[in-house]
């Protein structure tokens, strides 16, 4: 009994780590910091739409970081950190409201604080509604449609026709497989005009199978490229789903630019030899991420 | 500087006949006020123009008048301490303001700091944050070794100093948007940790201090830097960053 009233007791006081006033900016800090690593990563990523004739290298990129066991742990890392950096956050805001039950009359806040550092809550509440949308635009297709497209491509060739002996050019679409096999997309259940004849059947999304057997031939790529490039070239939605992008941008921007390097002031990490430093980096990472981020469906949506 | 002269304002102040009843916004003309005079001047001279109308006077904590007890308080025209910085409202003077200014006058806004009457508020919650672990444990007994047989690294003294020059004001929770007392509680925290004869308590000291504070009320610190700007003795940012670095030590 007394043991385990001891070991109550340990517990209790490294509760204070989660409950204490203190304890909160930590987590809200390091998981901030560690959602600002991954946002350098998302971008370098997201970059490779830019390059020209990207498609195959980034539906590749996409397929390892779905499937890459050392990544996945870095996203259920990433999705924990956004949780928790959301309900850390909303729980302070809730308290900090609660501290000051009777407001002033007449407030002049913008005399000694910045617009970005006294909106933490609004702005990150916005870019939570981002991320959600974004997740069900591309996360969620990625990771659940049935009918999320797989990587195509059309192979042009010439042959000479045997009756007429003169060169023929058509193409042909394939599928691609990550073995760098193709697979004509006409031979395939579904998509051809063979119907139940067609010599393959896809099987779980993205595997190829001899029609009536379980010899595989190979696995498709996700196409998230062209299902990205759609996004944004949509018709009708396209430019609405661009600028909301760049407006949350702008927002995640404001955000950095407070939460950077207040993260290291929440850690303790302030002395006048670093934070003249930290603060330039924070806010040099606030402005070059979000603006680059938004270049990418600008390009998109803008170029055809 | 230009000589003084007399100007006219018109007053919003916040008054309250006691911490039950609910209070609310009066407007009063004041005339004849001379720029020379310092803000808790003209509330007196309001006061006496008050009293002359046998009306109850406006109640305002003030006691030394320069700027070093941390008795008065203010939150005026939306700053604590008024629109200067590095000053406390009784070292504010009406020379900050022109003739015809609306001037508002609000007692500091906290949960932890329930207004007693009008623009007097009660800040024992601090007292005892203090109590919680502001203090060394020496003994007293008369046999107690000079403090100077101690060497203390010069950057260290002088730091701690200016962690000591806090004088429990209130205006980092007063203009503090989450009404956070982390200031004030950083400085205390800092003022010993820099210490030899701090450093013994030092685990406790933030412990007991921190949680006192979050016992009270006080808001959670979102680092905007507004305390840092309105704090009359200029107290720095640097030292919440210790005491953020002290509970961490403390806690692990």
């Amino acid at each position: 009994m007394k043991f385990l009233k001891i070991y109550l007791h340990n517990v209790m006081a490294k509760s204070a780590l989660l409950k204490s006033s203190i304890g909160k900016k930590y987590w809200m800090a390091l998981t901030g910091l560690f959602l600002c690593l991954f946002l350098a990563g998302h971008l370098a990523g997201n970059l490779q739409l830019l390059l020209p004739d990207s498609q195959l290298q980034f539906n590749q990129y996409a397929l390892f970081m779905t499937t890459n066991p050392a990544v996945k742990i870095l996203s259920y890392l990433t999705y924990i950190s956004i949780l928790f950096h959301a309900v850390d956050g909303i729980l302070l805001a809730i308290q900090n409201k609660k501290a000051r039950p009777i407001g002033y009359a007449k407030n002049n806040p913008s005399a000694n604080s910045s617009f970005a550092s006294r909106n933490m809550a609004v702005l990150g509440t916005l870019v939570l509604v981002f991320i959600a949308t974004h997740m069900i635009n591309f996360w969620a297709k990625m990771h659940f449609d049935e009918k999320m497209p797989l990587q195509t491509l059309m192979i042009k060739q010439e042959r000479k026709d045997q009756y007429t002996g003169m060169t023929v050019k058509d193409s042909v679409l394939v599928f691609t497989l990550t073995s760098g096999n193709y697979i004509p997309t006409e031979q395939v259940k579904g998509y051809g005009e063979s119907g139940d004849n067609s010599p393959y059947e896809i099987v779980n999304r993205v595997e190829f199978y001899r029609t009536g057997s379980n010899m595989k031939a190979g696995e498709g790529y996700k196409d998230l490229y062209t299902l990205t490039m759609d996004f944004f070239r949509d018709k009708k939605y396209g430019l609405a789903f661009t600028l909301f992008y760049v407006f949350s941008m702008m927002v995640l921007a404001f955000h950095l630019w407070h939460g950077f390097q207040s993260a290291f002031q929440s850690l303790g990490l302030n002395n006048p030899k670093w934070t003249p430093t930290i603060k330039f980096v924070g806010k040099a990472f606030a402005v070059i991420v979000p603006i680059l981020f938004a270049i990418i469906p600008l390009y998109i949506h803008f170029t055809k | 500087m230009s000589a003084a002269k007399n100007i006219n304002i018109t007053l919003k102040i916040w008054r309250q006949k006691n911490a039950k009843t609910k209070g609310g916004i009066e407007t009063y003309k004041l005339d004849n006020v001379s720029t020379a005079s310092s803000f808790l001047e003209m509330l007196d001279q309001l006061n006496e123009q008050l009293v002359n109308e046998r009306k109850e006077p406006v109640a305002f904590d003030h006691d030394c008048r320069e700027g070093i007890c941390g008795s008065c308080s203010l939150y005026i025209n939306g700053r604590a301490h008024g629109p200067d910085t590095g000053i406390t409202t009784c070292q504010l003077h009406m020379r900050m303001f022109n003739d015809g200014d609306t001037i508002y006058v609000e007692p500091w806004r906290s949960k932890a700091f329930p207004v007693i009457k009008d623009l007097v508020v009660d800040r024992s919650a601090f007292d005892r944050i203090q109590q919680a672990g502001g203090f060394v444990s020496v003994n007293t007994s008369g046999r107690t070794i000079d403090a100077n047989s101690l060497p203390v690294p010069k950057d260290d003294a002088d730091k701690a100093f200016m962690a000591a020059a806090c004088i429990g004001c209130g205006a980092c929770v007063a203009t503090c948007k989450n009404g956070s007392a982390m200031l004030f509680v950083g400085a205390k925290v800092s003022q010993y940790a820099l210490l030899p004869q701090g450093k013994v308590e030092a685990t406790e000291r933030v412990l007991n201090m921190v949680r006192q504070m979050d016992e009270e009320g006080f808001g959670n610190c979102t680092n905007t830097g507004a305390c840092e700007i309105e704090c009359p003795k200029g107290i720095s940012l640097e030292n919440i960053a210790r005491m953020n670095r002290e509970y961490l030590k403390a806690s692990l």
